[in-house]
């Protein structure tokens, strides 16, 4: 029997009786980060990491959480559980199931290289690897952060030059604190949306150390934004929320802005492929180090990338998911958010 | 060439029309001469031949990356480029400080067009491993065509205008026509040089908008002159120095497709540019009474476009002739500054005078009030024309499009309920979403498609649609997606024409999605009768 089935609730460890990422509430659920498409309401019992438990607490409210530390072994009904860090975002984990010397892992969602804040992703051996597959074609991949950063105060100068508020789209959860490392350097006062104070202030409680932001209230002089920076969600783009920033200038920051169509479709001036993923090469990399058998590809571009571990000889599948919407739900949440900022002006 | 891949870059992401321009000029006031003339070579559609292939250029692509071909694939659908795809795979570069300036990489390719495959791969790979990734883009895109990157030839024309200090009408005139971008200098190009007089050179078209308001709104009929407006090639022909030129408003020198238009060489005066529709006109020996003139449907001159040799068969069945409604050029004289009412009067007098079935004269439709042409252009379809060009008696011939002096007043489209099934991802601003659609009317319990459509929805119904094709897709069959036939649109188009290319029997003209019918079911759209009731009445 397989340590991990693929249930309609989600990922079931039947020998432990608990669930990976469930999009149904159950009664056990190993949670591998924060964001919503893995992070759902209604279960009754929580196990995730100890930097994890905030931000649940902020999404999902109290629960009954357990927080561990990385590496360190539990037992669920006999069954042995560790999580390992991901490198996606803070508190992000992969989860390792060991049961009679057979180890499966969960990748969740993983980038390889060393964002600063999320922990250094390790590949994990293991005899069975579900890994995603988000940006699972080779057309991605990703420069170096530090390269990218300075691409990205190269344009908010620029900006400046001319005149303009430099507004970035990015998640409130781990994109936008991913960004806040980047940004300071340049000395001008950074203004977040009210999606993002909320997660600076959940991040910055858990002892996070994080730079000054001020939020966008309602009693925000207009005149302050000029030729600074200003931090919104993903649902912010093309609202009447940003009118109060012109004359601005729209930088996306995500790995789909690797091709020049998405740039234009978002009608952004300038795209950032700063992502929070692992790109072709580190997906191919991660597989290959697990010394997994057997991988099973679960969201993103699961069909090319199964098919391409099959050529090059890992016994790989494709595996259905409810992950991966994030950015759609992010957007509804953020509309939301926005609207009840708007009805106070 | 890295000052051209940024200013590309500029142009393709910028939002503002001004800020284009501003990237332009200062790519014109600081990049050299060459360069300058080959942008302004490629900006106004005048590509270098392709000195490779686009299968070439992913095979090499492939042996350096490494990958299979149908990974390949997956790549270019998701990125919908295929400069921009092979852009991205390529390995790393060798760091290069040598930038070659744009010329040089245009002017290689032209002089290895005719040479061994080895020395073109050769080229080529060179090139792509000395490059910058913004620079390979660019480079791909030279070769494999269509340089759209949000920039318009009107745009290139005012930068080019206010760098330079003359009127944008006299740049636009100057970069017309025919002209070697390797052998032309900046300042040959920009200037009137009676040495290299071009005999081809054919004035900008003036284009009208569709008229939005009321056509009350336009005043008093007695200054407007109406004309059916026909579905054709606008074109220009052209008699100077004994030679006749017929040009596209594409700007495609089209003179030795159409050799109906050959013995006007010999009929036209010199020095006379005429300004017309060229179009498939009913067998005009029995039509041939002055002022009639009976197009048949657009996708007969579609037989003769595109084609070098023309057969017998087909100068027979569709054969071509020049409508014309101006004149822009006569004795030598440029006429654009007088009024069209005395255009028309020496046009006429052209015209007649030459009394050929190759050569007519567009009807002038005679009204008094509104009313009455409104009546006659309802009547269009059955002339076999689109609508009707309303134009003021007392206006000159302007350069591009612009409001106010002529505007096109066309009949409502056909529109037809269909079903979509199948969908495709689509290319550039949309690539990776399901943005192509191929729709079905019902033929008894099952359906047929008949027509692919492309435009017509908003950003936000695209992303809609695209979400439904994911949930619901049946089948791949490569990029194409059969969907789950259960999403109603309404399709408008402007003609229909039988084919016996398509499944269904007919071909439409200009076919776009006119609304999404939420409130239809898939019971409820239409049938191929009723698609074959309109080829019946239109068709013809």
């Amino acid at each position: 029997m397989p340590l991990i089935e693929f249930s309609d609730k989600g990922l079931y460890c039947r020998a432990g009786g608990f669930y990976i990422d469930p999009w149904k509430p159950v009664d056990k659920a190993i949670i591998t980060h924060a964001h919503s498409d893995h992070a759902r309401w209604g279960s009754k019992y929580y196990l995730c990491h100890a930097q994890c438990k905030p931000l649940l607490q902020m999404r999902l409210g109290e629960n009954n959480y357990q927080a561990v530390e990385w590496e360190e072994k539990i037992f669920v009904n006999g069954v042995q559980v560790s999580l390992h860090p991901a490198g996606h975002m803070i508190g992000s984990s992969q989860i390792r199931i060991e049961v009679n010397g057979e180890v499966w892992v969960v990748s969740g969602d993983y980038k390889i290289e060393d964002d600063g804040l999320s922990g250094k992703f390790e590949p994990v051996k293991c005899n069975t690897f579900i890994t995603e597959s988000t940006f699972g074609l080779p057309i991605y991949n990703w420069k170096p952060q530090i390269e990218i950063f300075q691409n990205i105060r190269d344009w908010v100068c620029r900006n400046k030059e001319l005149g303009k508020t430099s507004v970035f789209i990015a998640y409130s959860l781990g994109k936008a604190q991913r960004l806040l490392q980047c940004l300071p350097e340049i000395g001008l006062p950074i203004y977040v949306h009210g999606a993002i104070w909320n997660a600076h202030q959940a991040i910055v409680s858990s002892g996070f150390q994080l730079p000054d932001v001020k939020r966008i209230t309602y009693e925000t002089p207009k005149g302050s934004y000029l030729e600074n920076i200003v931090i919104a969600p993903p649902g912010a783009e093309g609202s009447a929320w940003m009118k109060r920033f012109y004359p601005y200038a729209v930088g996306i920051c995500s790995g789909w802005m690797q091709v020049r169509g998405t740039v234009r479709r978002k009608n952004a001036d300038a795209g950032f492929a700063l992502s929070d993923h692992a790109d072709w090469k580190g997906l191919l990399q991660t597989v290959t180090e697990t010394t997994a058998e057997k991988v099973y590809v679960t969201h993103g571009y699961q069909a090319v990338f199964s098919r391409y571990l099959n050529e090059i000889g890992i016994a790989a599948a494709e595996v259905k998911t409810e992950f991966g919407n994030e950015e759609e739900e992010n957007s509804a949440a953020v509309a939301e958010a926005q609207e009840t900022i708007d009805n106070k002006q | 060439m890295r000052q051209f891949a940024e200013l590309v870059q500029t142009l393709g992401t910028s939002t503002k029309t001004n800020e284009k321009l501003d990237a332009l000029s200062e790519y014109f006031s600081t990049a050299n001469d060459k360069d300058k003339v080959w942008v302004i070579a490629i900006f106004s559609g005048r590509r270098p031949k392709r000195a490779v292939n686009s299968t070439q250029l992913w095979t090499w692509c492939n042996e350096l990356a490494q990958l299979p071909g149908w990974l390949f694939e997956e790549c270019y659908h998701a990125v919908g480029d295929l400069a921009e795809t092979i852009a991205l795979l390529l390995p790393e570069a060798i760091p290069s400080d040598a930038s070659y300036p744009l010329h040089y990489y245009l002017e290689t390719l032209i002089s290895i067009e005719k040479q061994d495959e080895a020395i073109r791969k050769a080229f080529i790979l060179r090139s792509w491993q000395t490059m910058t990734q913004p620079e390979r883009f660019v480079f791909n895109k030279l070769i494999t065509g269509n340089f759209r990157i949000g920039v318009s030839q009107n745009s290139m024309v005012n930068a080019l205008a206010k760098t330079v200090k003359l009127d944008p009408s006299v740049i636009a005139h100057r970069i017309s026509g025919n002209w070697d971008p390797m052998a032309t200098s900046f300042a040959d190009l920009l200037s009137e040089n009676t040495l290299t007089k071009d005999y081809s050179k054919p004035y900008p078209f003036y284009l009208a908008y569709a008229i939005e308001d009321d056509v009350n709104s336009l005043g008093e009929p007695v200054e407007w002159q109406a004309e059916w407006k026909w579905d054709g090639i606008r074109g220009q022909m052209i008699k100077r120095n004994g030679e006749l030129f017929v040009w596209s408003r594409g700007e495609d020198l089209m003179t030795d497709k159409f050799p109906e238009y050959h013995a006007l060489r010999n009929h036209l005066p010199n020095g006379v540019v005429l300004d017309g529709e060229i179009l498939v006109a009913q067998n005009s020996s029995s039509s041939q009474r002055g002022d009639e003139v009976f197009p048949l449907p657009f996708a007969l001159l579609q037989t003769r476009i595109g084609r070098k040799n023309v057969t017998k068969k087909q100068l027979t069945e569709a054969p071509v002739s020049f409508c014309a409604y101006d004149l822009l050029e006569y004795e030598g004289n440029d006429m654009r500054e007088t009024f069209l009412i005395e255009r028309r009067v020496l046009l006429e007098k052209i015209v007649k005078s030459i009394n050929h079935s190759a050569l007519l004269l567009s009807p002038l439709i005679p009204f008094s009030t509104w009313e009455e042409l409104a009546n006659l252009r309802s009547q269009s379809r059955n002339m076999g024309s689109e609508g009707i060009m309303l134009k003021r008696k007392d206006s000159i011939y302007q350069v591009g499009r612009k409001r106010g002096d002529w505007w096109k007043w066309k009949i409502d489209p056909l529109v037809i309920d269909a079903v979509m099934i199948y969908a495709q991802k689509g290319h550039g601003r949309r690539s990776s979403l399901y943005t192509d659609y191929t729709f079905a009317v019902k033929d008894g319990d099952k359906l047929v498609g008949f027509t692919k459509a492309y435009s017509g929805l908003t950003d936000k119904e695209f992303a809609q649609v695209d979400q439904f094709v994911k949930r619901n897709s049946l089948e791949k069959f490569g990029p194409v997606r059969t969907v789950k036939p259960e999403l109603v649109f309404e399709i408008a188009f402007e003609g229909i024409a039988a084919s016996n290319r398509h499944k269904s029997g007919v071909a439409l003209r200009f076919p776009r999605i006119n609304r999404w019918r939420k409130d239809k079911t898939v019971n409820e759209i239409n049938t191929i009768d009723d698609l074959k009731k309109m080829l019946e009445l239109y068709g013809k």
